[in-house]
């Protein structure tokens, strides 16, 4: 059973490398924004600072194979030039002051060289611009909590759906969610996070937005989604026994859909308990 | 002195035999001793941990750990929780760190500057005697309640509040905790002993500028330690105090704040990655020198590249929190110090280089560890110059890229360095030599296994995929068989190692006073093999 199973994993891993065909049927259904089988590096992004990301990346890892290649072939010269039989008296040497500033000050203007763009990254994606859109996500064991605050009527809990339920919803397995957050094209939205119990996070990797929902800390982070679809993303930071279990579906779809959801979610969700804030505010009114 | 008149009736220095000479021992080697046998049986522990977890990873949906829980799910989720916490937290506190400072520290700091004993002995006992307490504590924390109907710490190494306080009501995070609390006060009396001895023992002409480099790292790394883990005791017991007696540090409801926690772990957390590598550094340097028939190269910008890991190392701490909600000029600080350690980490691989550069390199089995170390930290390193910018590292945080990035430094950064240090100085402790082809074995089985694991780790963490979760989406499952795969691999590398160990010990063959030719130069390699119980009766002056 399970050398079956062994089997069959190396063989659709090898075939996965070498034929097209069935890399064609493993690729995903239309819209769906997700990890591909095999998959070497980052999703497709779908916002820019996450194309923004990508690219820095790909500057640092070719950065990085030139170094780790760089000593990698180092140190085979050195093994196949200075072994015992190759070389059998050692030089002496061990000082070099020019070689040693060089090897100190290079890495220097590298990693200077490397700053600038990632400090430009860093604000890009780090300052908020004007937002379109205001989403707030609240961690829960083992669940996410949803609320517009702009809509008081829209709240709702996103579940995990079973793997059959997902199967047959046609989302991945343990990325599907019985309710989704649902935003429109090429807006700005401001995701805001918090938590009720412990530390969750909440991510959407093709946004290449992360962040961490503190109980009494209200976080924020945004993204700009640029093409419409389901994006998935999964809880961030372990948060109990089922940490892996608490996934994030967002749908990206057009204003006009977006406009009708709003209506028809406030509808929907009307029975559901207003937002805290909402609830704190009343409460704050009993008081008085 | 005081001692004069007492110490002419020890002339004839006694040696204890049986359990006194174990229990109670104040002598530097049999205390080395202790500590390599408490890391190894640690270092099997977590070991077989991390098999646990490649077993249920290797696959998608859970299939391994229920069959272990009775077919209880949910049991398993938190099994998982508890497995990734214990091997975390032993083999950082119970592994590594027994290994390298506790045990070829203790072997061979006092023997390399010339003194016949660290400064003070019994510490030095107390020291290692604690860790068994620590260890028993935490093996005892898996047997109690943590949250809620499941028992262990499922709260992985960091402990974050609130999941570590109101998460996990129950007491087997108390015993945690405590665990760390004796743990950590073993390393703080150590750490003292290790500064004492090496600021006042040092034999007649031993200048500062003349220590071997594994004892300049051991300095720097025990100066990490005597002011990171105050930190650590601190903030854990802050931790009790929020469990137990109604503070409130990381309760916002309380006017506290969960990150706070955070802050604190990792201002230790940090350097202790660095305590965790600095002493292999050291090792490294050593081996690499023997075995190249050469000196050193660059011995002060090596001595003084470990100081500047080590100062730097306590300023780039947040960058284990760059998701966590810091302002945007914080990260953009901490991204900037982070990389400042790139330049120095640069120097010593560099100079390691420059040694062998020109040398006359046999590749015995230390030298092949070292060879592995140097590449494969190199890898870990770059890797590491990648999340060190905020940017980017929004989308590795807590993914398995991480995970990649610091096996890659401590697995196979720090471990190597073990096993370069075990078999370049087990003949020395021993008297004995090593199996050739069972240690080459082991050395290949484990370069080619801890690769198969953790190479794939970057994909997986760049395609998104999150550390610390039991089962993972069907999109993952290639790059995971591989990764388990590889431990299968590694494993039998570690079956090597430890059948080489029993052949090492039960070996009739004998080496010399210095097994490996003229390139070792420290002072242990003119004691004999093993060295005698009390050395340096005579204190050897340096020229």
């Amino acid at each position: 059973m399970v050398f079956k199973k062994t089997f069959l994993m190396i063989a659709a891993f090898v075939a996965s490398f070498f034929t097209v065909a069935l890399a064609a049927a493993q690729a995903q259904v239309p819209g769906l924004h997700y990890a591909k089988p095999g998959q070497l590096g980052f999703m497709e992004p779908a916002s820019p600072i996450m194309e923004e990301t990508v690219w820095f990346h790909d500057i640092l890892l070719w950065g990085c194979i030139l170094i780790t290649i760089f000593v990698m072939l180092i140190m085979l010269y050195i093994m196949i030039k200075f072994n015992a039989k190759a070389n059998p008296v050692p030089s002496k040497t061990t000082h070099n002051t020019l070689l040693e500033v060089v090897w100190t000050v290079v890495p220097v203007l590298i990693l200077v060289g490397i700053a600038i763009p990632s400090f430009r990254q860093l604000y890009n994606q780090d300052v908020i611009p004007e937002a379109d859109v205001t989403v707030k996500a609240i961690g829960n064991q083992w669940y996410w909590s949803y609320e517009y605050p702009d809509h008081p009527d829209i709240v709702f809990d996103a579940n995990i759906l079973s793997d059959e339920a997902a199967k047959a919803a046609g989302h991945p397995r343990l990325l599907g969610t019985d309710e989704r957050v649902v935003v429109p094209v090429n807006k700005v939205i401001r995701l805001q996070a918090t938590a009720n119990d412990v530390i969750h996070a909440w991510t959407i990797p093709a946004f290449g937005a992360k962040i961490d929902a503190v109980p009494g800390v209200l976080n924020e982070t945004w993204f700009k989604a640029t093409k419409e679809g389901l994006y998935y993303g999964q809880c961030s930071e372990l948060c109990g026994i089922n940490h892996g279990f608490m996934p994030i579906m967002v749908e990206v779809v057009s204003q006009a859909k977006y406009e009708a959801w709003l209506i028809e979610a406030a509808e929907r969700f009307a029975s559901n308990d207003a937002p805290r804030g909402t609830q704190f505010a009343a409460a704050q009114s009993l008081t008085e | 002195m005081s001692y004069g008149e007492h110490a002419e009736g020890h002339d004839d220095h006694h040696n204890p035999t049986g359990w006194r000479r174990w229990l109670l021992s104040t002598n530097h080697k049999d205390i080395g001793t202790l500590y390599l046998i408490f890391a190894i049986v640690s270092g099997l522990i977590g070991g077989i941990f991390s098999g646990l977890m490649r077993a249920e990873l290797m696959y998608p949906g859970m299939e391994f750990l229920p069959m272990l829980k009775g077919g209880d799910v949910t049991a398993a989720y938190h099994y998982f929780n508890v497995l990734i916490t214990a091997h975390g937290l032993i083999m950082v506190f119970f592994m590594v760190m027994p290994a390298l400072i506790g045990g070829f520290g203790n072997w061979f700091v006092p023997i390399m500057i010339g003194a016949p004993d660290m400064a003070f002995p019994r510490m030095n006992n107390i020291s290692f005697w604690l860790l068994p307490v620590a260890l028993g504590l935490l093996v005892l924390s898996t047997m109690f309640e943590g949250p809620p109907g499941q028992t262990g710490v499922g709260g992985g190494w960091t402990v974050y509040a609130p999941l570590s306080t109101s998460g996990q009501p129950g007491p087997a995070m108390d015993l945690a905790i405590f665990s760390l609390h004796v743990a950590g006060a073993s390393s703080i009396l150590g750490a003292i002993n290790f500064i004492c001895t090496i600021f006042n023992m040092r034999a007649p002409g031993m200048t500062l500028h003349k220590m071997p480099l594994f004892v300049w790292s051991v300095l720097v790394t025990v100066f990490l330690l005597l002011l990171a883990l105050p930190v650590l005791a601190g903030a854990i017991t802050m931790l009790l105090t929020d469990r137990n007696f109604g503070t409130a540090f990381f309760d916002a409801s309380g006017g506290g704040d969960p990150r706070l926690y955070q802050h604190l772990f990792w201002f230790f957390g940090h350097p202790e990655v660095y305590i965790l590598i600095l002493p292999g550094f050291g090792i490294i340097s050593h081996v690499v020198s023997t075995f190249s028939n050469k000196p050193i190269f660059g011995y002060l910008g090596m001595a003084y590249a470990m100081v500047a890991i080590g100062v730097v190392g306590f300023i780039v701490w947040a960058h284990h929190m760059f998701t966590v909600g810091m302002d945007v000029d914080t990260k953009a600080y901490f991204t900037a110090a982070t990389m400042v350690i790139a330049v120095p980490t640069g120097i010593k691989i560099f100079s390691w280089l420059g040694t062998m550069w020109g040398g006359s390199i046999r590749f015995e089995t230390p030298m092949l560890f070292a060879l592995g170390m140097i590449f494969l930290f190199t890898i870990g390193g770059v890797t590491g110059v990648v999340l060190a910018n905020a940017g980017v590292d929004t989308s590795m945080h807590d993914t398995y890229y991480v995970v990649a990035h610091f096996h890659y430094t401590m697995s196979m950064g720090a471990l190597f360095s073990i096993y370069a240090g075990w078999y370049y100085w087990i003949g020395k402790m021993s008297g004995k030599p090593y199996p050739q082809l069972l240690s080459k074995l082991h050395f290949w089985f484990t370069f080619i296994g801890v690769n198969m694991i953790f190479f794939p780790q970057h994909f997986l963490g760049l395609a998104g995929m999150p550390r610390r979760i039991p089962d993972y989406p069907d999109a993952y499952a290639q790059w995971n068989f591989w990764s388990s795969v590889g431990y299968a691999v590694m494993a039998v590398g570690l079956v090597c190692f430890l059948i080489g160990m029993f052949v090492t010990l039960r070996s009739k063959q004998r080496v010399g006073n210095n097994q490996w030719g003229e390139a070792a130069t420290t002072l242990e390699w003119t004691l004999s093999s093993p060295p005698p119980f009390h050395q340096f009766n005579e204190l050897p002056r340096i020229k």
